[in-house]
């Protein structure tokens, strides 16, 4: 991070932060703003793990919806505010560490305090004027966004418990924004993050912030793919389950997804069942999720086209490629993205049944050529399935 | 409604005004008393794929000497551990096929016979394949040289003056047994590599199922396919010649296909007459059939066929469709997406015995694709031909009363005729073949008209628990589930089932071709319905949205052409064209193997 901060023993002995006020703009910092389809890994520290992750997924060509990060250095640049730093290291002198409610009222003034600072009016600028891209792109005025935390630690690799992570959805509008990231800026001074920081002895101003602001998918259709068969691990085949809206009726088990299977290679669709999905969750235009039903005749047909499966599967097969261990990928199709480009994924993890699972080679049956066909003939096939 | 068997061949009821249709067939293939207890306890499938109608007495010689050919090389040739030969027999004019399994307690003993002898094969397999196109080709020219011309009114001189000693009449016979020999011959060389080649396929089939269960069949028939393939060259020759018809400045011509043959005097047109020959040779010996009936027609004998397949390319070339196969792209696709199945399996012992058994199996492909061309397409044509121009000379020397009075009758009929004219040649005395053969004819005629109209049943006797033998399945996509289907136990579901051959959804109006001279009837956009689509139907596939037949399997020559031309396809459906009609608005999922009928 930034050689011009002076480490303080602020955790111990909760002197001032004039420290931040010693810190220079410098031409090489007025850039706060990383489109996280620009990414590269050297910028990783200026944006934190969860926007890295974003941006690593986009360099890997899985597209997550558009965005960029806020960068720590904008957060930074908050603390430049003589009038705050004296404030929040006054509210830091009160803290007791055996008091937990009175922490946690202490917690929340330095919450308001920062919330309540002016914004720099560079890091503004340059927020504003990215949404208003992000806007254009998306051919929808005061596109809803989500605002994530992305906290950073220079030698701590939990950094993520060492900053609470905020996140706010269904953000619409530069007012709205500013505030957002004003809030995930003030999470990392929540009275348990104060707490962590002072068990673990970490510094206060060792730990930074950036934001994510990402757009909200509207989706048509949303659901999970698993990079494998999960009803026999064959590692040829994409599952997907797909539901109309939101993922969340799957998730709440209000809705039996539709479930198919994908070939990996030709892309073949090899099964498809098709449920009655008779409930979706959607973006109202009052910017808020509703619950609604589905019109009757939209409730048995499929939720997703085939060029739509397609998609994912490949989508799916990619981030298995780029792990390099098969995932279970959240995705969604966008209604407000071009078709051809409007599957997004939305989270990537390992698959965690059949990948614990040792993989049995086929050929330990097969080993003779010859063996082999005497077997594929003495007993076909469709015999030996059970 | 659902039974436990098909009705007994002996208890089958029988098509009316047909009594003595035994008389049609050979004793040896007709059901009877002298086998009835063997016959009655097995189980018999027709085989609407090859022998989709009732067949004529001379038609049928080719079903025995098929089915017998395939089975002498499973039993005898390399000792097919599980399988002896197919047993087949004519009932009512139609071909039915039941496969001889091995005593389950004899299996373990031909193990070592089948290692040697396949494993021989599979080590020299170029070498001996090469070997085989040198005796197919010249089986065909010793065929095409077959002298069958009438016999003359006086030998020529130099038979005296060579001292030969011997006449037309025995040359006319002895061509006739070489003809005879040359077919059995070509049929025996037909099954020499069809059926190990299959069990390689199976083999490698079975290894990329087990490694990944839910593999579509096309994805493992993708891996395997051949580039260039020569049951494909017909195809790719009319392609040529609307691209010369073009160049040539002459594609108005075949607007009207049967006058194009008249016109060609012009400069243009003669240059373009002979790159058509040098292509038609041996090309477009190619039948529109499946090559095992006498009125199968053939690209060469009837180049109106031909023709109008290159004026639907002039018209596809000149809206600007690009109608070239792109080799390039389809050898790197081949390439990717064996790659990346490859990249899938479980490790790297797997990925060695996958490179093996796929290097096996594309080693013996080229033959399970090409032997098609080559004898039911090239050698029948030649085949066909042969015994048209003896017909001819039947009738033209008074033997009989028409030129096809020749299929009517038995092979070894045909030795009786022969005798009869050369003996009366020799004394020069009257035949009696034109008054012995007539009214039988007339009658045989009639008997195979009304067997023609007959439906046959699917199946007759007890099926097996499983069906095991590996032929039966991958040829004729006959397994456990399919005869199932066949016995009514699964029809609640609605709708028909059968092989996903190509994959596809698609949702259009229904065109029933029963024969292949209904082909030309298809319009832009149906779906075709047929009891099975012959290799020679290509040119019309850009046309259709699907296809459905009843009968065969995943390597059936429908499906192989249907998932070149990316026309999804269900095959082995069993009642495609009983339950369909022309006119429905019918669906076709060719990824499940599913018709729905939409609307009647």
């Amino acid at each position: 991070m930034c050689e011009a901060c002076p480490i303080l023993d602020w955790a111990e002995a909760l002197p001032t932060v004039a420290s931040f006020t010693s810190r220079k703009v410098t031409d090489t910092m007025n850039d706060f703003i990383i489109w996280f389809d620009r990414y590269d890994h050297e910028q990783k520290p200026l944006v934190g793990g969860k926007n890295s992750s974003l941006g690593e997924m986009m360099m890997a060509e899985l597209p997550v919806p558009p965005g960029f990060a806020i960068t720590i250095d904008a957060y930074q640049l908050l603390w430049f505010d003589r009038a705050l730093v004296d404030e929040v290291n006054g509210l830091l002198r009160n803290i007791d560490h055996d008091n937990a409610v009175a922490n946690r009222v202490t917690a929340d003034r330095i919450r308001a305090a920062i919330e309540a600072a002016p914004m720099p009016e560079i890091v503004a600028e340059e927020v504003t004027t990215a949404y208003d891209e992000l806007c254009e792109h998306c051919d929808t005025a005061d596109v809803p966004v989500a605002v994530r935390s992305s906290a950073t630690a220079e030698d701590q690799p939990d950094a993520s418990f060492a900053g609470q992570q905020d996140t706010y959805l269904w953000v619409r509008g530069t007012d709205d924004l500013l505030t957002s990231v004003q809030r995930c800026w003030s999470s990392l001074f929540t009275d348990r993050a104060i707490a962590y920081r002072h068990q673990m002895g970490y510094l206060h101003q060792g730990i930074s912030m950036s934001v994510g602001v990402q757009k909200m998918v509207d989706p048509k259709a949303s659901g999970v793919a698993f990079t494998l068969n999960p009803t026999n691990g064959d590692r040829s085949q994409v599952a997907i389950d797909a539901s109309w809206g939101l993922g969340e009726a799957v998730v709440s088990g209000e809705v039996t997804p539709d479930n198919f299977l994908v070939d990996k290679v030709i892309h073949e669709i090899v099964l498809r069942e098709i449920s009655d999905k008779h409930i979706e969750y959607r973006l109202g235009d009052d910017g808020v999720v509703h619950k609604g039903d589905v019109e009757p005749e939209r409730r048995k047909i499929a939720c997703v086209t085939d060029d739509e499966l397609k998609a994912i599967a490949v989508l799916a097969r990619r981030a298995e490629k780029h792990y390099g261990t098969p995932q279970d990928v959240e995705w969604a199709i966008d209604r407000h993205l071009r078709s051809g480009s409007n599957v997004v994924m939305l989270q990537s993890r390992p698959e965690t049944v059949w990948s614990q699972k040792k993989r049995d080679s086929v050929v330990s049956r097969h080993s003779d050529p010859m063996a082999s066909i005497v077997s594929t003939l003495v007993a076909p096939l469709h015999t030996r399935e059970t | 409604m659902s039974h436990d068997r098909f009705p007994s061949p002996f208890d089958v009821e029988a098509p009316e005004g047909i009594e003595g249709w035994e008389e049609l067939y050979p004793y040896s293939v007709t059901f009877g008393e002298q086998r009835r207890e063997y016959e009655g306890n097995r189980f018999w499938f027709w085989d609407s794929m090859h022998w989709g109608t009732a067949m004529t007495p001379f038609d049928s010689t080719f079903f025995e000497l098929a089915i017998a050919s395939l089975s002498q090389m499973n039993s005898r040739h390399y000792r097919i551990p599980p399988a002896d030969g197919i047993d087949f027999r004519v009932l009512y004019g139609y071909a039915y096929l039941s496969p001889v399994g091995v005593d389950p307690e004899k299996i373990e003993a031909r193990v070592p016979q089948f290692v040697e002898r396949a494993g021989f094969y599979f080590q020299n397999w170029d070498r001996l394949y090469d070997e085989w196109l040198g005796k197919v080709r010249s089986c065909i020219e010793d065929l095409e040289g077959l002298d069958f011309s009438a016999l003359p009114e006086m030998e020529d001189l130099s038979v005296i003056t060579d001292g030969v000693g011997l006449g037309s009449g025995y040359r006319l016979q002895e061509e006739y047994r070489r003809f005879k020999d040359l077919i059995l011959r070509v049929w025996n060389y037909h099954f020499e590599f069809l059926n190990l080649g299959y069990a390689a396929y199976l083999d490698f089939f079975g290894f990329c199922k087990e490694a990944f269960p839910t593999i579509p069949d096309l994805g493992i028939a993708k891996m395997v396919a051949g580039v260039e393939v020569d049951l494909f060259r017909p195809n790719e020759e009319l392609k040529l010649l609307a691209h010369k018809a073009i160049e040539l400045g002459i594609a108005d011509l075949f607007a009207t296909p049967s006058t194009v043959a008249a016109n060609l005097d012009s400069p243009a047109g003669q240059e373009w007459q002979a790159a058509y020959d040098t292509a038609a040779d041996p090309w477009f010996n190619f039948t529109s059939g499946n090559g095992f009936y006498h009125f199968d027609k053939t690209w060469r004998d009837h180049p109106e066929i031909p023709y109008a397949f290159i004026h639907d390319y002039i018209t596809k070339i000149q809206e600007g469709a690009d109608i070239s196969r792109p080799i390039e792209a389809i050898r790197a696709e081949r390439d990717r997406v064996v790659s990346e199945y490859r990249d899938l399996l479980a490790s790297d012992e797997d990925r060695a015995a996958f490179d093996g058994k796929l290097g096996l199996a594309r080693t013996v492909f080229p033959y399970v694709e090409n032997h098609n061309f080559y004898i039911e397409h090239w050698t029948m044509s030649v085949v066909w031909r042969k015994v048209k121009e003896l017909g001819a000379v039947f009738a033209k020397e008074g033997l009989m009363s028409a030129d096809d009075d020749i299929m009517f009758l038995r092979r070894d009929e045909i030795d009786e005729v022969l005798w009869d004219y050369y003996s009366n040649w020799a004394v020069n005395s009257p035949t009696a073949s034109a008054d012995y053969w007539a009214p039988k004819i007339a009658r045989r005629r009639e008997i195979h008209r009304r067997l023609s109209e007959w439906s046959p049943p699917k199946a007759l006797g007890e099926p097996p628990e499983v069906v095991t033998e590996p032929f039966t399945i991958m040829l004729w996509g006959i397994t456990s589930d399919s005869v199932k289907t066949w016995l009514g136990s699964e029809e609640d579901e609605g709708g028909l089932s059968g092989m996903s051959a190509s994959p596809g959804v698609v949702e259009g109006r229904a065109r029933l071709v029963f024969s292949p001279d209904d082909v030309g009837d298809l319009e832009d956009g149906e779906i075709l319905v047929a009891p099975i689509t012959a290799p020679s139907w290509a040119p019309v596939f850009p046309k259709i949205q699907a296809c459905v037949t009843d009968i065969g399997g995943m390597m059936s020559h429908a499906a192989i052409v249907c998932r070149e031309y990316g026309v999804p396809a269900v095959t082995g459906t069993g009642f495609g064209t009983s339950d369909i009609k022309t006119g429905m608005l019918i669906r076709v999922d060719g990824s499940s193997g599913k018709v729905t009928i939409v609307e009647e």
